[in-house]
């Protein structure tokens, strides 16, 4: 027989469950991860300066901090500013306002930030830990009140569906960053390696995982298509299908490995240029 | 044997409460052995829907600690000893008895989902061709069990209250099921946008992570949909694309019988 009664089930409200598990663990790690990368991603960018080394050295090749790639203009006379040759358009434009920093990475943090900000795995990280809907699976969504109530992405929100364009445009930042990577194996025409050049290389290699296993991508290639035995382009398409998806089962992993990175390679080339680390490469300098 | 506490939501929706049990546990038992247990020895009115027992007839979902689970799936020796086990039905669906929800909102659903119209080209005297590679996605939906964990999880559904609006992610698994089929030829995705709200999904993967079956309804459901209604509707590409070369007609698996 039951031997007492206790409290009633399924309590509503925001955070509520019957869960016991430690389920605040992932949103939290997802507020406290995304919370650095983007307080560093503002603040590496609104600095404006020491985004270049070359060890004084003129000629081809130095290190570029991912997050000033690729330089639309460059003010000159800036510490740490790369020469104007790396330029798109040449001097930075005299219409600037002056109250905003004259930083290259100003011009350019939009586009890969919104295509993260559109991911399939970020949506799904940042509604969880920032919006609470849900911030786990059966804990208690934050409520939503309003006419219509909870509209999900049909509604202001709709505005995900950008992420197929950003995609297109993310394309063209990966083939920048691996000719940055070249330009690091450099330093005044003389072929080397240092820390910074294994660094730099290693963000469009992460970068490449995560966006070549985007669901967007995945779909383009392959997903889109529903024969796969039709000639040659079923054939293609199924085999880069595979690919994509053995990618896009380990997104989540490249999305936060590829945004540590470009961090830890942004900040030590920041270090170096201001001259906090000495970069230990083949050219001795 | 072991003694172990379990609580056990006892009512009906007008009024209930979660009653305290204690049974002794042999090894190897899951959940669902100890309600029978409790229910032949202690509550013999106790209200559960269970059949297979072997996770494949997707009767006895319920919540066990807070996490809808199959009751037929889920061992003991997951839990601590010491710790107590707190069964109650799914959240989501009306409340008939104890344990026992009602579920036929979700086939209604079902009835609004277009059925499979096959491609006549593809008929030959043998029955309809189609080859492996072209249906492996397909079977992964095939899969399930409607054992309607992943809609009892949705938040859509379970925090929002939105059935009106959003079919759940079984039934986009469905329609995507027919969508990916190469011998389909109906249209179903104007509906899927609209109707069945593509767009009410936000993607926080829940169905996936209480799915029995595994099925990865999110990344290989719920999302190639999502993509199938921007190529038709958001992307300034494709729809430029199909305004200068036409509507794309559906390639059909070529019939060769020998």
């Amino acid at each position: 027989m039951p031997t007492d009664i206790a409290t009633p089930i399924h309590t509503k409200g925001f955070a509520k469950t019957l869960r016991k598990d430690k389920w605040w663990l992932y949103p939290g790690t997802v507020v406290f991860g995304l919370s650095c990368f983007l307080i560093y991603g503002l603040w590496s960018a609104w600095q404006a300066d020491y985004y270049w080394f070359s060890a004084g050295q003129d000629g081809f090749g130095g290190y570029l901090a991912p997050f000033y790639s690729p330089l639309i203009f460059i003010k000159e006379g800036v510490a740490g500013a790369a020469p104007m040759e790396h330029s798109f358009f040449g001097p930075w434009p005299e219409w600037w306002p002056k109250w905003i920093p004259p930083s290259p990475s100003l011009l350019i943090l939009a586009i890969p930030g919104v295509f993260r900000f559109t991911c399939y795995y970020y949506r799904k990280a940042y509604y969880r830990a920032f919006t609470g809907t849900p911030p786990a699976c059966a804990v208690g969504a934050l409520p939503r009140k309003g006419k219509t109530g909870y509209k999900g992405e049909t509604g202001l929100m709709r505005v995900q569906n950008i992420h197929r364009i950003t995609m297109y445009f993310a394309l063209f930042y990966i083939v920048v960053f691996f000719y940055d990577a070249y330009l690091s194996f450099f330093r005044a025409g003389e072929l080397g390696v240092g820390i910074g050049s294994l660094l730099i290389l290693g963000n469009p290699i992460m970068l490449a995982a995560y966006t070549f296993g985007c669901h967007s991508i995945r779909h383009l290639v392959s997903g889109r298509r529903d024969c796969y035995s039709c000639g040659m382009g079923g054939e293609i398409s199924h085999q880069n299908g595979k690919v994509a998806t053995w990618l896009n089962q380990r997104h989540e992993r490249f999305a936060w490995i590829s945004m540590i990175w470009i961090v830890v390679a942004d900040l030590y080339i920041r270090l170096v240029s201001m001259g906090y680390i000495v970069d230990l490469n083949t050219w001795g300098l | 044997m072991a003694k172990r506490n379990f609580q056990i939501y006892r009512g009906t929706k007008e009024s209930g409460e979660l009653a305290y049990y204690e049974t002794d546990v042999s090894e190897g038992m899951v959940v669902l052995d100890v309600i029978h247990k409790i229910q032949a020895e202690q509550a013999n009115d106790l209200a559960l829907r269970w059949n297979c027992k072997a996770g494949k007839c997707g009767s006895c979902s319920v919540e066990i600690n807070g996490k809808p689970k199959l009751s037929c799936m889920t061992r003991m020796n997951e839990y601590a000893d010491d710790e107590t086990i707190t069964v109650t039905p799914m959240k989501t669906f009306p409340l008939i008895r104890d344990l026992v929800t009602d579920v036929s909102w979700n086939y209604e659903q079902n009835k609004k989902i277009k059925p499979v119209k096959l491609a006549k080209e593809s008929k030959t005297a043998k029955g309809y061709v189609m080859y492996q590679k072209d249906v492996d996605r397909v079977q992964e939906f095939r899969k399930c069990i409607e054992c309607y964990l992943c809609q009892n999880v949705c938040h859509v559904l379970r925090d929002h209250g939105q059935e009106e609006n959003f079919v759940g992610p079984r039934f986009m698994i469905r329609v995507a099921s027919l969508e990916m089929h190469p011998l389909d030829v109906e249209d179903r995705l104007p509906e899927l946008k609209n109707e069945f709200g593509s767009g009410m999904c936000n993607i926080t993967r829940c169905c996936t992570d209480v799915c029995p079956e595994h099925i990865n309804i999110t990344d290989n459901g719920i999302i190639p949909m999502k993509e199938r209604v921007v190529d038709r509707f958001y992307d300034p590409v494709t729809i430029i694309g199909r305004k200068i070369f036409g509507p794309k007609k559906k390639k059909l698996p070529p019939i060769d019988l020998d």
